[in-house]
């Protein structure tokens, strides 16, 4: 146990570090010299070229730079931002409330709708099944900007129920609602039809178990068969998918920010990059996979409690598999 | 795509009317979606018959012109034609994926049959090496090197490949190693063929459907990324007719309630890739019915 968890942590640093190393290095790997790569068409005054060439390290060797580097991100500091002329980690702090609202506003969506659904289809065969299954085909393939788009076309624009803009971040919790609720459906789609189609799969998967059919027949009431003996065992696929979701969702936010002018951290990724500021990209990259990693750690290490007849190794066995 | 379903199906040579008819008894759906992938294959290549207007071409007197007989599906902010800037987005929009696509699928077949077929440490490297990969979403990664080098479909069609690589590469090397357990192929091993002869010549026709059948959706998501990282400013640049840019401007359009700008390419981005998806699926499910 405590051995699969430190193999399981220590894998994770490795990535991260992958990633760090990966990163850092673009500045170099990208053409021209890193000065005039992170200052791209921003005139280079002596201060400016001292204060990348200090910020980054460049008088270094290359593998020292990238130890000094990775040192001052453990401690927090990516940097300043080229474009705001601010501190990386406070932009990030300043704009993460708002795509965290986001995120999960959406999710509760995708695990409200995508698993309702799932259950509804595998439940009703015949019209109603079809017609979920035919729903959820056309929402895992409209991108997040179509469905942003058509939102904004029918909900802002011709009925005019919700804004087309903004994050509402000053006019508390209904503020919030009122304008993340369009972002968090077009976020939701894609995502909400994926579940749905996984929870379907699981559930009659275990529909089909002998399990089920002795509950049925010692006379066990037909919700209750659903919920703990089909549903409970159906989790777990449901929990791993839930957990690889994550890293789509937070690069999806980054479109849906930007088709609805929401002032989070995924719009800040876009702007950054349109607008050649190179220390804002760093420290979002590293921030997405970072996340991602974790949390799919976290639902490998859930799965035991979720199906206690799981040992940690087969959960991930199960991962790999499905 | 249909050529492979037909000799997946049937070891015979048939002609082309039994093809036809093997696609038929897929089911309705499936000739429907394989129709759509054809009919915007040859849209994308005829592009300049079909289209009734330059796409480029602005006339800023006729702007956001709604629906009429001479603009089908109207004109955007620059007066230029929804619907020839459609059929011309149809170009670019097909072209990366199957980029991508293609590129992936060959570096993906290679990486999972060594790994499959050398098995050990080899295996182990490649298979923990792909599976670290997975941390790093393909947008991400495309996003990254646009903040690297320029835009344009240069550099994420680069991304999207390697980040596509790996799911192709796990994917082979599961359908591998099961083929690879086949008697057939101890039994080719026993008379003395070359590793490098089975592989090419015995294990992998043997796999080619069913990653073709992966492949196909992956063009789908590899398509809608696309798009997206078109939208973003970051794929193909303007004024090149593109499905991902034309909703790029068409979003301003929609502001001013002039809708088919925007929403003409969204609807033919979902198209194409349910089109991909049924196809794909439909692919799959002649594989597994065969193995059966």
């Amino acid at each position: 146990m405590v051995r699969y968890i430190s193999g399981r942590v220590l894998g994770l640093v490795l990535v991260l570090l992958v990633t760090s190393f990966v990163v850092f290095s673009a500045v170099h790997l990208a053409p021209g010299d890193p000065v005039t790569f992170l200052m791209r068409g921003r005139p280079i005054t002596p201060q400016t070229r001292a204060a990348v060439t200090e910020q980054y390290h460049l008088d270094d060797p290359f593998f020292t730079q990238y130890f000094k580097w990775l040192g001052d991100v453990l401690t927090g500091d990516f940097g300043r931002s080229v474009q705001f002329r601010q501190d990386v980690g406070h932009l990030i702090g300043d704009k993460l409330p708002t795509t965290l609202w986001l995120i999960g506003y959406s999710m509760v969506l995708i695990c409200v709708f995508g698993i309702g659904l799932g259950i509804i289809s595998a439940l009703k065969p015949g019209i109603v099944d079809r017609t979920v299954l035919i729903g959820t085909g056309v929402s895992t393939a409209t991108p997040a900007f179509a469905s942003g788009l058509v939102l904004i076309a029918v909900f802002s624009r011709m009925l005019g129920w919700f804004p087309s803009y903004g994050s509402g971040s000053e006019d508390g919790f209904g503020g919030r609602i009122q304008h993340l609720t369009l972002p968090a459906i077009a976020l939701a789609l894609t995502f909400t039809g994926l579940l749905a189609r996984v929870t379907r799969a699981a559930m009659l998967d275990e529909l089909g178990r002998e399990h089920v059919e002795v509950a049925r027949s010692r006379g066990v009431a037909g919700g209750e068969v659903v919920r703990k003996h089909v549903l409970r065992n159906a989790l777990g696929p449901i929990v791993t998918v839930i957990g690889t979701m994550v890293a789509g969702l937070l690069v999806s936010t980054s479109i849906v920010e930007t088709v609805f002018s929401t002032d989070g951290v995924g719009s800040l990724l876009i702007r950054s990059v349109t607008n050649k500021d190179f220390p804002v990209v760093q420290a979002l990259t590293l921030l997405i996979v970072a996340v991602f990693v974790i949390v799919n750690l976290i639902v490998d290490l859930l799965q035991p409690l979720i199906d206690p007849r799981l040992s940690l190794t087969q959960s991930t066995k199960r991962r790999g598999a499905s | 795509m249909t050529a492979a379903t037909a000799t997946a199906a049937a070891p015979t040579r048939r002609g082309a009317t039994a093809r036809l008819r093997g696609i038929a008894a897929q089911g309705p759906l499936f000739t429907g979606a394989v129709v759509v992938l054809v009919l915007l294959t040859l849209m994308a290549i005829f592009a300049p018959l079909i289209a009734p207007y330059d796409p480029n071409a602005i006339d800023l007197g006729n702007s956001l012109a709604g629906s009429s007989a001479d603009h089908l599906l109207g004109t955007d902010q620059s007066g230029r034609d929804v619907l020839s800037r459609l059929i011309f987005g149809a170009r670019t929009g097909l072209l990366g994926p199957l980029l991508v696509v293609v590129i992936s699928t060959v570096i993906g077949i290679a990486l999972g049959i060594v790994a499959a077929w050398r098995g050990g440490w080899v295996d182990s490297f490649l298979s923990r090496t792909m599976d670290a990969m997975f941390a790093f979403p393909a947008m991400l990664l495309a996003i990254l090197c646009v903040a690297m080098f320029d835009a344009g479909l240069t550099a994420p069609v680069i991304a999207m490949t390697v980040a596509y690589s790996p799911y192709v590469g796990r994917y082979v090397r599961s359908v591998a190693v099961q083929e690879k357990a086949r008697p057939y192929i101890e039994s080719y091993r026993v008379q003395g063929w070359s590793g490098w002869v089975i592989c090419t010549k015995h294990l992998l026709p043997n796999i080619v459907p069913s990653v073709l059948a992966q492949s196909t959706i992956n063009f789908g998501y590899a398509l809608m990324e696309l798009a997206g990282l078109s939208f973003l400013g970051f794929g193909v640049q303007p004024p090149t007719a593109d499905w991902g840019t034309m909703v790029n401007e068409g979003q301003s359009a929609i502001m001013k309630d002039a809708f088919m700008p925007g929403l003409a390419p969204c609807f033919a981005i979902i198209v194409a890739v349910v089109a991909f998806g049924i196809v794909g699926e439909g692919i799959s499910d002649r594989v597994a019915k065969r193995e059966k």
